[in-house]
């Protein structure tokens, strides 16, 4: 059914392109045109990668130097011997360590909370078309356009009077609570699961609790893949919240642990450049395993939102 | 958590036992937690975004006082503030370049080419790092050597290569911004990329077999087949790159501070609040942003109606 839909559509865009087609002029490409446009495609993809490169390659390089070396030579030259001692500064005085933990913590409990509260949420404004889950859906239609640095200056006080200001708790309930992507999501993937299902369920006497955790939940495994992907990204990269809601030094993610690098190694860059390394591998390596997925799952949520 | 002891009040009301019941309980049950969250953490803030913005108030609001329309007065006649709304101008400018680049780089991927992945891969990748080692990378970047405690960055050393005398980047207001522009392109314009990309691929294999078949040359190709079937997008992404320019915080915000000119308007927002203590104008800028933020979401719902 979908499949004839889809190649309608495709039918049509090549009539369409037919028709269009009367009123174009093509010309054929002298070959050495053709050869010189050839060339310069990779010239400027080359060009690309090495602008993207040569920025993160002046980082790696200045990690392995000393600090004679770092104020003293070009940054593309080579350290003499590479010093391994950055990286372990920077892991252990400079709390990138402390940082990823509480990073990893956060990104755990933050993670198991949106599967959680975001699929049941989904199941039953999905599910059940009532007057309230409208309202509640349009609540969230509304509450996702709210932008999400300004509010922080009226959510603040929410967070100061809960007594969580400074305390691991405050992004992790602010991390779930206003993720209302993933619930579209959600919603977007129920919307293929066949309602039938549910029903026949039901019929033999099943709860909708047990649908939603027997029949619902491991259905929605691709949805809660794509979630989780997007959750890393977000909360990996993430700034401002730790900046705000966690400022004693104990708290640092992997965000603020590097900000703070400004201020007391504000002149030893190559210690802020072992931080940067080893804060950059873990997405390094998310991203080299999962690459393809990442590309059809990251950017195709954002595009459907 | 609390389901299984629900499951048990639930024998003593047959009603509950059937489908409507079942259908109230578990509606109540499920949006229970959600629903305090979204009250806690988006309904009061905003309300009181909206109160907030009409008083003058501290961080622990002793004795508000309401002050009517006076901070929006601040925020349209205070230089201070319109100055950062010019930044956005920059930042838009930017964004619009941004899509231009993406959209050739993605055509020059779908094109017959060796590498593709790798060269994807690599311009791709800064869209996945933290923000915070982008902002300071790209100090490092753009630093100017003193001549004692840093040498030159990598900008500077690489124009000394060609002969060039190095430029005070980041500390000369006619150029920082454009800079701090820069530095946001690399960071996202790899996410543009792979989204051209999938919408060129979706476009049908039969079309360009028929355009190959006329004779169309590569830049026929772009402009008759491709350019039309994507144009949605990049109509849309334009006018998302509205939203974003009023909401530029992160790479600024580390990489100069808002100092030298380059503060934005939510970098304001924010000093306001937290630094200056004034909730009640950081409120009304909030607004302000929201009001700029529903605008922008109107025009682009009308426009965008049919295709979802």
């Amino acid at each position: 059914m979908e499949e004839n839909t889809v190649h309608a559509a495709e039918t049509n865009e090549l009539e369409e392109y037919r028709k269009r087609k009367e009123s174009y002029k093509f010309r054929e490409t002298p070959k050495a045109v053709r050869v010189l446009f050839g060339i310069a495609k990779y010239v400027i993809l080359i060009g690309a990668c090495l602008l993207v490169i040569l920025p993160l390659l002046v980082v790696l390089i200045g990690s392995f130097k000393t600090h004679d070396e770092y104020i003293t030579t070009n940054v593309f030259a080579l350290p003499s011997v590479p010093q391994f001692g950055n990286f372990a500064t920077a892991f252990v005085d400079g709390d990138v360590m402390h940082g990823l933990l509480n990073t990893a913590i956060i990104l755990l409990i933050s993670c198991a909370g949106t599967i959680i509260t975001g699929t049941m949420t989904a199941f039953v404004l999905q599910r059940f078309n009532s007057l309230f889950t409208r309202a509640v859906k349009a609540v969230f239609l509304v509450a996702a356009l709210l932008p999400n640095i300004s509010m922080q200056v009226t959510v603040f006080q929410v967070i100061n009077s809960l007594g969580l200001y400074n305390s691991i708790w405050a992004p992790c309930i602010l991390y779930i609570g206003t993720d209302i992507v993933s619930i579209y999501i959600f919603i977007q993937f129920l919307n293929n699961i066949s309602r039938s299902l549910d029903e026949s369920a039901f019929l033999d006497g099943a709860s909708y609790f047990r649908i939603y955790w027997s029949i619902i939940l491991p259905m929605l495994r691709p949805a809660v893949a794509t979630v989780l992907v997007i959750k890393f990204v977000g909360i990996y990269n993430d700034f401002y919240t730790a900046n705000l809601y966690m400022p004693s030094k104990e708290l640092g993610v992997v965000s603020t642990a590097l900000y703070r690098f400004i201020g007391p190694y504000g002149a030893k860059w190559e210690i802020i450049f072992a931080g940067i390394i080893i804060c950059i591998i873990p997405s390094l390596i998310i991203f080299i395993t999962l690459q393809k997925f990442i590309y059809s799952n990251l950017v195709a949520g954002s595009v459907k939102e | 958590m609390a389901a299984p002891a629900k499951t048990k009040k639930r024998d003593f009301f047959d009603w509950l036992h059937g489908y409507t019941g079942q259908k109230y309980t578990t509606t109540l049950l499920f949006l229970l937690i959600p629903i305090i969250l979204m009250i806690l953490f988006t309904i009061i803030p905003a309300a009181n975004m909206f109160i907030f913005s009409f008083q003058d108030r501290d961080q622990f609001g002793v004795n508000p006082e309401w002050v009517g329309l006076d901070n929006y007065k601040t925020i349209f006649t205070d230089t201070s503030y319109l100055s950062t709304f010019r930044n956005s101008l920059y930042y838009l400018a930017g964004s619009f370049a941004q899509q231009a680049v993406a959209l050739f780089i993605a055509v020059l991927l779908c094109s017959k080419i060796r590498f593709a992945n790798l060269f994807k891969g690599v311009i791709f990748f800064p869209y996945m790092m933290n923000g915070v080692a982008v902002s300071l990378i790209f100090r490092r970047f753009f630093q100017k050597g003193d001549g004692i405690t840093n040498t030159e960055g990598t900008l500077n050393s690489i124009i000394q290569m060609f002969g060039g005398d190095p430029v005070k980047w980041l500390s000369n207001p006619d150029i920082v911004n454009w800079c701090l522009v820069f530095a946001s392109i690399w960071r996202y314009i790899g996410f543009d990329i792979i989204m051209y990309i999938g919408a060129i691929q979706s476009i049908s294999p039969d079309i360009y077999e028929a355009a190959d078949l006329d004779g169309a040359n590569a830049w026929q190709r772009f402009w008759y087949i491709i350019f039309p079937s994507i144009r949605p997008i990049v109509a849309l992404q334009l006018i998302l790159a509205i939203k974003g320019a009023v909401s530029v915080f992160e790479i600024p915000y580390i990489i100069t501070g808002g100092k030298v000119g380059t503060s934005t308007f939510v970098i304001k927002t924010i000093d306001t609040a937290f630094t200056y203590q004034h909730v009640g104008l950081a409120s009304a800028m909030a607004v302000v942003l929201l009001a700029i933020i529903l605008v922008v979401t109107g025009i682009q719902k009308a426009f965008f109606k049919e295709d979802k």
